[in-house]
């Protein structure tokens, strides 16, 4: 319980970093935003990682590889469409 | 790899994905808090490697080369008009992952050191929004890519019953769950109705309110994850799934905003309010006045301010390019001119930036909806090209409007206004725009992309 508190913490305070930051992030930007987030939330990759490399069993390891699969689509796509969207804006 | 150094990366990456955000805030710094966030990435997936709970490299290489692959393959070959469905792709991806990380605990339950009451919880709550995005997205982009039978799904309040059932459903599964997580069978089973009701959700909801939807989902894929860093008790997962989250639900907040609703309203598949009022006739009558490219030149050749409000329909008539080149003739000889961008004026939160920046229009030029509204009476002409509500003063001045109260750039007041369109057909609000009937303004009917080709060809031979 205690470790869940600890959790529940981190994830509290993260929302309000969160809101901080991207409320300063111009809607100019806003489309990059969302498909940069998206290559953040790809870190699910990590947990995937553990489960599909763990040798639990045949079910384990394709849901594992699944995730790895969809996660990895998302940090690679996501990384890569956002560098090239933002590749476009230039100053005069 | 000790187990602190690898905790210790992990907080190094959640430490690079805020500064890549903070980054953000200004295009100058984007390119590098991109590039910032991606190292945090690649470093928490080399220290994920050499976990010692790792034990075989295999499976990982295939999911990791299929994946990486179709990632990079998409996002290359993707167009920026496309770009609303690559994020309803990504948002989709991120909540299947959830999905299957959270499984495999849940498939593990028994055998894996226990897991605690709230691990099932969050194993739980990581299956039902997972599986709630990975669907609804998946329909989101048949929609957003206008497949026939994704665009034709029937709307109606008994969605609204449909999707309470389910919802029901789901929380029966989730205590099932909770009681006894050994029983994997009900986290699929609860997984299983999440995916039904992801699709149910988003089924009524259409048009106008796309966007709402895509950053619902943004923010959902998010939580998702955060849940699935919870059964795992990873804090990189759990920072990220915030950062997602928030970003997602202020995105949500704005659209919202600048579109008059509520997020209870769209997300019950309400629509917009739509027609009452005058009658097209009524607001019309024969005060509409028609002008050509000729004249189009000429008024423009002579200001010395020109605002450009660009609309969805630019967008569908591919007009972006040729709006560029009147933009960048103008400046040439001396004009200023200035793109005013509202908040909901492509098909999700700054696509029509994007759209625009493509097209080389300087990020300088491109304003925000205050800022250009603050200095509108200067301007000797708005060129409003494809779009409609978003201009209609009766937001501002008739208090019985469906759109009373609707923020919109205020083009009425310049000193003159030329509306690119192909009729005189409704918006998406379903109302006449009394701005098309006003003294100061002239309607150059055509294909955007076509008539503005004409006032280019005017504007190099005058």
């Amino acid at each position: 319980m205690d470790t869940f508190i600890l959790l529940l913490t981190i994830f509290v305070l993260a929302i309000f970093v969160g809101i901080e930051i991207i409320r300063k992030v111009p809607p100019l930007l806003h489309t990059p935003l969302m498909s940069g987030s998206n290559a953040i939330s790809g870190i699910t990759v990590v947990g995937a990682i553990l489960a599909a490399g763990a040798n639990a069993g045949t079910l384990t390891t394709v849901l594992g590889v699944l995730a790895v699969a969809m996660a990895t689509f998302n940090v690679v796509g996501g990384f890569l469409v956002t560098h090239r969207m933002l590749g476009m804006f230039r100053g005069k | 790899m000790p187990v602190i150094a690898t905790n210790l990366t992990y907080l190094l990456a959640a430490a690079f994905f805020i500064l890549g955000i903070k980054l953000l805030a200004s295009p100058r710094t984007a390119v590098r808090g991109n590039a910032l966030a991606a190292v945090g990435m690649l470093l928490a997936v080399v220290v994920t490697l050499l976990d010692r709970k790792v034990l075989g490299f295999g499976a990982i290489a295939g999911g990791m080369a299929i994946g990486g692959a179709a990632g990079a393959w998409a996002a290359l070959r993707v167009k920026m008009t496309a770009m609303p469905q690559m994020v309803a792709l990504l948002n989709g991806l991120g909540g299947g992952a959830s999905v299957c990380v959270a499984g495999a605990a849940m498939v593990n339950a028994h055998s894996d050191s226990a897991l605690e009451v709230v691990q099932v919880i969050a194993g739980a709550a990581s299956g039902l929004i997972g599986g709630v995005t990975f669907w609804g997205s998946l329909l989101a982009y048949g929609k957003l890519d206008e497949w026939r039978w994704a665009s034709r799904l029937p709307s109606g309040a008994w969605w609204r019953a449909v999707n309470g059932l389910l919802l029901l459903a789901c929380m029966v599964f989730a205590v099932l769950l909770v009681k006894n997580p050994e029983e994997a069978w009900t986290y699929w089973a609860l997984v299983g109705t999440a995916s039904v009701l992801g699709m149910t959700m988003v089924a009524p909801i259409g048009g106008a309110d796309m966007p709402v939807v895509i950053a619902l989902l943004n923010s959902y894929s998010g939580v998702a994850g955060a849940f699935t860093g919870f059964i795992l008790g990873n804090n990189a997962l759990i920072i990220s799934g915030a950062l997602v989250g928030a970003s997602g639900l202020i995105l949500c907040q704005i659209m919202c905003r600048a579109m008059n609703r509520s997020l209870a309203s769209v997300m019950l598949g309400a629509g917009a309010a739509t027609g009452g009022g005058s009658s097209a006739d009524e607001v019309y009558g024969g005060r509409v006045k028609s002008t050509s490219p000729e004249e189009v030149a000429m008024l423009l050749e002579s200001a010395g301010k020109v605002v450009i409000v660009p609309g969805y329909g630019l967008a569908v008539a591919q007009a972006q390019h040729v709006v560029q080149e009147i933009s960048s003739l103008l400046t040439s000889k001396g004009a200023k001119v200035i793109f005013a961008i509202h908040p909901v004026a492509g098909r999700m939160p700054g696509h029509m930036n994007v759209l625009l920046a493509e097209a080389k229009v300087p990020y300088e030029q491109m304003q925000e909806m205050d800022e250009v509204n603050a200095g509108i009476e200067q301007a000797d002409v708005v060129l409003v090209v494809g779009a409609n509500d978003v201009v209609n003063p009766d937001a501002r001045t008739n208090p019985r409007s469906v759109i009373a109260g609707m923020p919109i750039i205020n083009a009425d007041l310049a000193r003159s206004v030329v509306v690119v369109k192909r009729s005189l057909s409704p918006g998406f609000a379903g109302i006449p725009n009394p701005l098309f009937a006003s003294d100061n303004c002239t309607m150059l009917f055509a294909d955007a992309d076509k008539g503005l080709r004409e006032v280019v060809v005017s504007l190099k031979g005058g």
